[in-house]
This record gives C-alpha cells, sequence and structure tokens, in this order.
C-alpha cells in the first residue's frame, strides 16, 4: 500500500516538473521559430504559482459543483496515468493484465472533464469549445485506439504495457516493421490532437472563441487545468515510447540515453507541427481522422494480421 | 505573500480592451508582441478572457455604449489585477471630452465600481511600444508596495 502511494506521488510531480518543463521548451522554440527571445526557463512554473494566489471566480451562470469539480479530476486523471505509465517503463514484469485499456480510458479523462467544465460554466463560447472537444475527441480516438491495437497484435496480443515492453525487447521495436511506421505516425498525429496543439487547437481557438473551453476559469482552477495539459504533453510521448518504440532499454549504460533522445524527438515533432500548421476548421479535422487516418490505421492492422498468419515479421 | 507578489509580477498576462478607440492604440499594443519587442521575454502573454487577465490595457475614450461593458470586464478580472490606461482618450478622453457621446473617462468609470483600483496612464497618441513596457514596468514595482 505505502508503494503504491509512493509512487503515485513520484510519478505525479516528477510527470508535472517534466510536463512544465516540457511547455516551457514549447514556448522557447516556438519563440525562437518566430525570431523572438522567448520567456525564460522558469516562466511555466512562475505562471501556475501565481494562478494558484489569485482569486477563483465563479460565474453566476454556472453549475458550481461540476465546474469546480472538473479540473480536480483532470488532474488526479493525468496523475493516475503518469503513476501506472512510469511503473510499467520502470518494472515491466509488474505490469496488470489490461493496463494499456486503462491507460486508453484515463487519457480520455483531462479531455472529458474540459467538456464537463465548459458545460457547467454557462458560457455561449465555452459551450462551442466544448462541442468542438466532442467533436475533436470522436474524430482521434478511433484512429489512436486502431494504431495502438497494431503493437497489441504485433507482440502476440498482449494487453499488458510491461507485456508489450517484454516482447519488444526479445523481438525488436514494433516501429521497426511496416505496420509499425504507419501506425506510429497515425499515433503521432493523434497525440497531437489529444494535446490540443495548434493544427486541431480548435477547442480553445484564442482568437475566434476567446479560449473557448477555458473562458470562464480563473485561478487555481486554471492552473489545474494547465498542469493536467503540461502533464499530457510529458505522458503522451511516454506512451508511444512503451507501446511503438521499445520503452527504456537498459540491456547497456547507453539505454537511459536512447530512451531520452527517443523522447526529445517526439516532443521535438509536436513542437515542429504546431509552428508549421494553421488551425483546422473542425468539419477538416473531423474528415482528416476519419477519412484521412483512419484507413491508414485500418491497412497497419491488416498488414500486421497477415504478418503474423504468414510468418513474415518486417510486414 | 512575497513570493505570490514575485510570481505576479513574473507572469503579468495581459487582456485588451477597446472601449471605443480609433485603432491606433490597438496597433500599438499589438507591435509588443513582434520580435523587435517581444513581451514575452517578461512573461506577459496576451491572453483571450479577463478571467484569465491581470493586466486590463484598455484604449479608447469610454463611450456611453462601452462604459458599463469595461466596468463588467474590470469586475470579470480576478483580482488583484492592474489597469492599463492606454493613450490619450484613454487617460482624459482627449479631444472628445465635450462630445455628447461621452461616459466617464476610463479611471473614473473603474473607480466607480471599485475604488481601490490599481490605474496606471501611459500618454500619446498613440503611445510607444516603449512607454508600454515602462509602464508595466512600473505596474510592477507598484504589485511590489501591495
Amino acid at each position: 500500500m505505502g508503494s503504491i502511494v509512493l509512487t503515485f506521488i513520484l510519478a505525479a510531480t516528477g510527470t508535472l516538473v517534466l510536463g512544465l518543463v516540457l511547455r516551457w521548451v514549447d514556448r522557447k522554440v516556438t519563440a525562437m521559430v518566430q525570431w523572438r527571445v522567448g520567456p525564460p526557463w522558469y516562466q511555466t512554473f512562475v505562471d501556475v504559482l501565481k494562478l494558484m494566489g489569485k482569486e477563483n471566480l465563479v460565474p453566476v451562470t454556472a453549475q458550481g459543483t461540476g465546474f469546480l469539480l472538473a479540473p480536480m479530476i483532470a488532474l488526479a486523471g493525468s496523475g493516475v496515468t503518469a503513476a501506472i505509465l512510469w511503473h510499467a517503463i520502470a518494472i515491466p514484469s509488474q505490469a496488470f493484465v489490461g493496463d494499456l485499456i486503462v491507460v486508453i480510458y484515463l487519457l480520455i479523462l483531462p479531455a472529458l472533464m474540459t467538456m464537463l467544465g465548459a458545460a457547467a460554466s454557462g458560457n455561449p463560447h465555452a459551450a462551442i469549445g466544448a462541442s468542438r472537444e466532442m467533436k475533436l475527441l470522436l474524430s482521434y480516438e478511433l484512429p489512436m485506439v486502431l494504431a495502438l491495437l497494431v503493437a497489441v497484435a504485433q507482440t502476440g496480443w498482449s494487453f499488458k504495457l510491461g507485456g508489450i515492453i517484454e516482447a519488444q525487447a526479445a523481438g525488436g521495436s514494433v516501429l521497426l516493421s511496416i505496420s509499425g511506421a504507419l501506425a506510429i505516425i497515425v499515433a503521432i498525429l493523434c497525440m497531437q490532437a489529444k494535446l490540443g496543439q495548434v493544427p486541431f487547437d480548435l477547442a480553445e481557438a484564442e482568437c475566434e472563441i476567446m479560449s473557448g473551453v477555458y473562458v470562464e476559469y480563473s485561478g487555481p482552477s486554471l492552473a489545474m487545468f494547465l498542469m493536467s495539459r503540461a502533464m499530457l504533453l510529458a505522458l503522451m510521448p511516454l506512451l508511444l515510447i512503451i507501446v511503438f518504440w521499445g520503452g527504456l532499454y537498459t540491456g547497456a549504460w547507453w539505454g537511459y540515453l536512447t530512451f531520452a533522445g527517443k523522447y526529445f524527438v517526439l516532443v521535438a515533432l509536436v513542437t515542429l507541427i504546431r509552428n508549421t500548421n494553421p488551425r483546422l476548421r473542425i468539419d477538416q479535422t473531423l474528415k482528416f481522422f476519419w477519412f484521412g487516418l483512419t484507413p491508414v490505421a485500418v491497412l497497419a492492422l491488416v498488414l500486421a494480421l497477415v504478418g503474423i498468419a504468414k510468418g513474415l515479421p518486417w510486414l | 505573500m512575497a513570493l505570490k507578489m514575485w510570481a505576479l509580477r513574473k507572469s503579468l498576462w495581459v487582456y485588451h480592451v477597446n472601449a471605443g478607440a480609433c485603432n491606433n492604440c490597438d496597433i500599438e499594443v499589438l507591435e509588443l508582441l513582434t520580435p523587435r519587442y517581444d513581451i514575452e521575454r517578461f512573461g506577459m502573454i496576451l491572453v483571450g478572457s479577463p478571467r484569465h487577465a491581470d493586466v486590463l490595457a484598455v484604449t479608447g475614450v469610454c463611450t456611453r455604449q462601452a462604459m458599463p461593458r469595461l466596468q463588467e470586464v474590470y469586475m470579470q478580472t480576478a483580482k488583484p489585477c492592474v489597469v492599463l490606461a492606454i493613450g490619450a482618450c484613454a487617460n482624459a478622453q482627449g479631444i472628445f471630452t465635450e462630445a455628447y457621446h461621452m461616459g466617464l473617462p476610463v479611471d473614473e468609470a473603474i473607480k466607480a465600481v471599485d475604488p481601490n483600483a490599481i490605474i496606471i496612464y501611459v500618454p500619446g497618441c498613440p503611445p510607444k511600444p516603449e512607454s508600454m513596457i515602462d509602464a508595466a514596468v512600473k505596474g510592477m514595482e507598484l504589485l511590489k508596495t501591495l
């Protein structure tokens, strides 16, 4: 029991610090792309600290309980996801059956709570934001799950994160096959939507619907949403590395370095996509995910199944 | 308390309110985001909602139509917050002082709902971006005394 609590506290705080640092990296790189200087390294920490010290306003039109509860549940969901993922990557042999499915559910929680909080705030901008968030969730969830299923199929139908890591340690990364490569491309684009980064940030379009879902949030509640978002930014690359890229390979001393390299590549991709793309409309987003990425994910799954049936590991 | 104020000074989020400006000051406010001035160096960003803001950058003469909205936006802002009255119009209604469509000047309109509001005046038509940065820095110094 004590070790569970310790794992949770360590993983959640560690992920929070990592996520805030990554958000700073994101802002700094964006500033450099735009030929600016950008914020100092402690900026994101100061932002959270400041919001914690500000007034927490609840609008008169809001449904108070749901409005105030939503950010807490979102943060808690991110914390539990952090505990499961870091535990799986540190001690793969101790994972429980079906933790991949639990992680998929828990990763929906922040988006779900954003919708709940926005709907509870009683603001028309927030209502538009919530409806967009819901459509976004519907569009990226299907290709995401199909892409994860490719890795599950290739590692011998293991729904355990630890099992997936161990199978990859024995038989090579999922990424090194045709279906795995297709699947990780789909998963990276879904990650971008899940993080609400630029081509898919239509739920909180700043200049269009005034920060959308977060329009009525202030002070500590807003800080909790920001922390939850920062933790997701740290967790999504981690999930992709576990599922497609072999997890933490510690066969030799450079294992930790290769892990850091993989992590850096995925985070850099998020920033790169964010800085080179304009925002899409919601109908374009839906078309992109359902008619663009879902067929690719299905193709990857079919290739993986054919590869298993015919005994061709490269397929 | 000191930590809270330090954090507030290092991360001022600005919400821009147009209370009937001719758009000239607004262009100068947007100038602050460009590579030449880049206020994100000091942790300042423009935000889309007054709920997130620490600084209200008010431009314009504050017309009769705009005044109740300005007061409402001020009350919606999470305290503590600072009001920047940007431009000659926002400071003292400029050349429109005697016109029929004027409400109260920006500072009086805000003092009417909160007598203890912190208001910083940035004169000029339009003020230079440098003077706005100077005003923001003075606002930070003022917050230190709270």
